[in-house]
């Protein structure tokens, strides 16, 4: 233990005091008088924020190897932060509106926060099990935040029991890989799998059930049963953050474990993933179009674009390109995201106390009413499609590329025939925005309006400077040592 | 000496009962404790580990606690969510809260 | 050698057997008149005041969710103070924040009301 490993993880540290502060803050000065807190849980986030870039371009590791700061660390160590920020605007005014503004919530994001920080700085299986349950245990907290409503609770308990249950197949996961190869460091595990002293049946088995539990917490099929249900229940602000942060928190596990320390095991668990790909994009997008519920709707989009993102992690065992793999999934990590917010900001406008406002019919004539809205759901719409010139396009670009790379030309084509098939429903909720009469009730506050409106402009923008995003993303390779 | 395999292949049956648990059971508790045995199995995993391929080190022991203390919060969350549903429904059979169906 | 158990093994051979028997017997022919003073789960004893399955409070459970909380991080405690010699003053230091963070949660606790019984 030195200074450096205190700075290591000083983005954590300063998240985590400042999130333990703002409770005796909360308690002591704030008490119920509203407003305080969310601003400071804002500057907390842009503190933690300043400290992880400040570390930029360092690669080392910490405590004895259970940390490492890599370009992979800081690049979604930022993500996290920033959607993080996303968060705090969508539940503002939402949560007011609702009748559930608690300061906790705000509280309870940083929490979360803290822990899908913790998994990108992850260099042991013991941090990742730990960054993994603080990630959880505070989401099955928020998913519930909706309470004295039934549904939030309902949506609480099922993320719960599940998340429990995919809790305890990772960790089995990691005793059994543990116990294959005496160690739980990644770094190690490649020692021990390069040297053979390790049992690699052992540790086919434990890294297969560490997929499994992860494969819960990003929502692949066929284990994303949970997926619609607690999307659909629990505040629209909390599934929000949920869809981006728990999703890049699980992928971020996934693609530091498999692609650093297991690329070994690729020739058995490589076909795995490639069928949990496909399966996932298929169903994601098949059942999505039989949807009338906008947030059902997206939460199958989430499935179907984990199916995308599990794409780039097929070719982990290929070493020449899986790190483009990794930049890839990374991008298509932050196109999601952006997209992923605006859509949900535009959701969240339209939504109505006791579930209402939440069918795609209360969209209709929502171009005429709302230009402005409507055009930013468009242009989400187009991405999470991947039509040009969005984000969402880039993204699939690139991941398509890597996994031609890699030779897997069928995943491609399911990739592309099931975006052909996602164009229905997307498309579909453009059509009755524009071409459908009605009279929808947008609550137009200007957080929500803030932040649909620049993740609209950052979707199309930042697609047409993809390149430099792109080679950000590139040096945000995994580095073990 | 007990072979190392007796541990393994006791944590792996008490794993697949906590799993029956998780799969068969209707009451939410139960489902929970189903969870809890799944851990338990893990902890007895980790422990053998430890104490027949890396005697010298530390690292399995701590895992261990590691375990159970976040066994511990997240039961507690759990019991806070049952509790309150508890009050407003008067039930914790899950195949009663079904508001959110397919 | 497993021969030596032997005479265990027909020991509780005849004794579970001999139980059953006498159970069965007792069962089989044995008058059987209940009355309700008889069926009383405590026979001559004390009078039942309700069901045995009585439903706690609801407040039981909370304070069990927040006795399970603390409780359990006394676990970090112990191998702290096996090697706190060793640690030095960095050990306690860092103890004092771990206690600090539990300290948080129980003040929340506390403003919360959860530690109020009415």
């Amino acid at each position: 233990m030195n200074v450096q490993d205190l700075y290591a993880i000083s983005p954590l540290i300063v998240l985590v005091t400042w999130a333990t502060l703002l409770i005796l803050v909360d308690v002591y000065i704030i008490r119920d008088r509203n407003g305080g807190t969310p601003i400071l849980a804002a500057l907390g986030l842009l503190v933690a924020m300043g400290f992880a870039i400040a570390q930029t371009g360092q690669q080392y590791t910490a405590f004895n190897g259970m940390a490492v700061v890599d370009g992979f660390a800081i690049f979604l160590q930022v993500l996290f932060l920033g959607s993080g920020l996303v968060g705090i605007a969508l539940a503002y005014n939402y949560l007011q509106r609702m009748g559930i503004e608690r300061s906790e919530y705000y509280i309870l994001l940083l929490y979360s926060i803290s822990g899908m920080m913790l998994m990108a700085i992850a260099a042991d299986l013991i941090v990742v099990f730990l960054a993994l349950e603080l990630l959880s245990i505070p989401l099955y907290v928020l998913a519930g935040f909706g309470r004295p409503k039934v549904e939030p609770e309902e949506a609480a308990l099922k993320y719960f029991l599940l998340g429990a249950f995919a809790g305890g197949f990772v960790v089995y996961g990691i005793a059994l890989a543990f116990g294959a190869t005496a160690t739980t460091s990644l770094a190690g595990i490649v020692q021990a799998v390069n040297a053979g002293s390790a049992n690699l049946t052992l540790l086919s088995i434990g890294a297969a059930l560490i997929l499994i539990g992860l494969g819960f917490k990003v929502a692949a099929v066929p284990f994303h049963m949970w997926t619609p249900d607690v999307y659909q229940g629990a505040p629209s602000a909390v599934t929000a953050f949920m869809s981006v942060g728990a999703k890049a928190g699980g992928f971020a596990a996934l693609l530091r474990v498999f692609v650093s320390a297991l690329p070994e095991l690729a020739a058995d668990l490589s076909p795995v993933l490639w069928v949990l790909a496909a399966l996932t994009m298929i169903l994601g997008n098949v059942v999505a179009i039989a949807q009338g519920n906008i947030k059902r709707l997206l939460a199958y989009s989430s499935i179907a674009h984990a199916g995308y993102i599990l794409m780039a992690l097929v070719v982990f065992g290929n070493t020449q390109v899986s790190s483009d793999a990794v930049a890839a999934a990374l991008f298509y990590l932050v196109a999601y995201a952006v997209t992923s917010f605006g859509a949900w900001a535009v959701v969240i406008a339209l939504e109505k106390a006791e579930q209402k406002g939440l069918a795609l019919d209360d969209y209709a004539g929502l171009g005429r009413k709302y230009p402005g809205l409507a055009a930013a759901m468009a242009v989400f719409m187009l991405s999470f499609t991947g039509v040009p010139p969005t984000l969402g396009f880039v993204g699939k670009l690139y991941l398509f590329r890597t996994v031609l790379e890699g030779g897997f030309i069928w995943l491609a084509v399911i990739g592309v025939l099931t975006s052909l098939v996602s164009a229905y429903y997307y498309l579909r909720i453009v059509v009755i925005m524009y071409m459908r009469d009605g009279d929808p009730q947008v609550h137009a506050e200007p957080w929500l309006r803030l932040t649909a409106g620049v993740t609209a402009v950052a979707t199309v923008v930042l697609s047409l400077y993809a390149g430099p995003l792109f080679a950000w993303a590139s040096q945000a390779v995994l580095k073990l040592f | 000496m007990i072979p190392l395999s007796y541990f393994l292949v006791f944590a792996a049956a008490l794993f697949s009962i906590g799993l029956y648990g998780v799969l068969a059971r209707r009451n939410a508790i139960a489902i929970l404790m189903g969870v809890e045995l799944m851990l338990n199995a893990v902890n007895i995993n980790l422990v053998a580990f430890w104490r027949y391929i890396t005697p010298t080190q530390i690292a399995g022991q701590a895992f261990a606690v590691m375990v159970f203390a976040v066994a511990a919060a997240e039961v507690a969350v759990g019991l806070a969510l049952v509790i309150s549903i508890y009050r407003r429904r008067n039930t914790v059979v899950a195949d009663d809260i079904d508001l959110l169906k397919f | 050698m497993l021969i030596e158990y032997l005479p265990i093994a027909i020991l509780l051979v005849i004794s579970t057997g001999l139980a059953a028997l006498i159970v069965w017997i007792g069962n089989t022919f044995g008058p059987r008149r209940p009355t309700l003073r008889k069926s009383l789960p405590y026979e001559s004893g004390m009078n039942p005041i309700g069901p045995g399955t009585r439903r706690m409070p609801v407040r039981f459970y909370l304070v069990a969710v927040l006795f399970i909380l603390f409780d359990i991080e006394v676990v970090f405690f112990l191998p702290w103070a096996i090697v706190f010699r060793q640690l030095g003053l960095f050990g306690l230091i860092e103890m004092f924040v771990f206690i600090f963070i539990l300290l948080v949660g129980y003040v929340y606790a506390w403003k919360k009301g959860a530690l109020e019984w009415e």
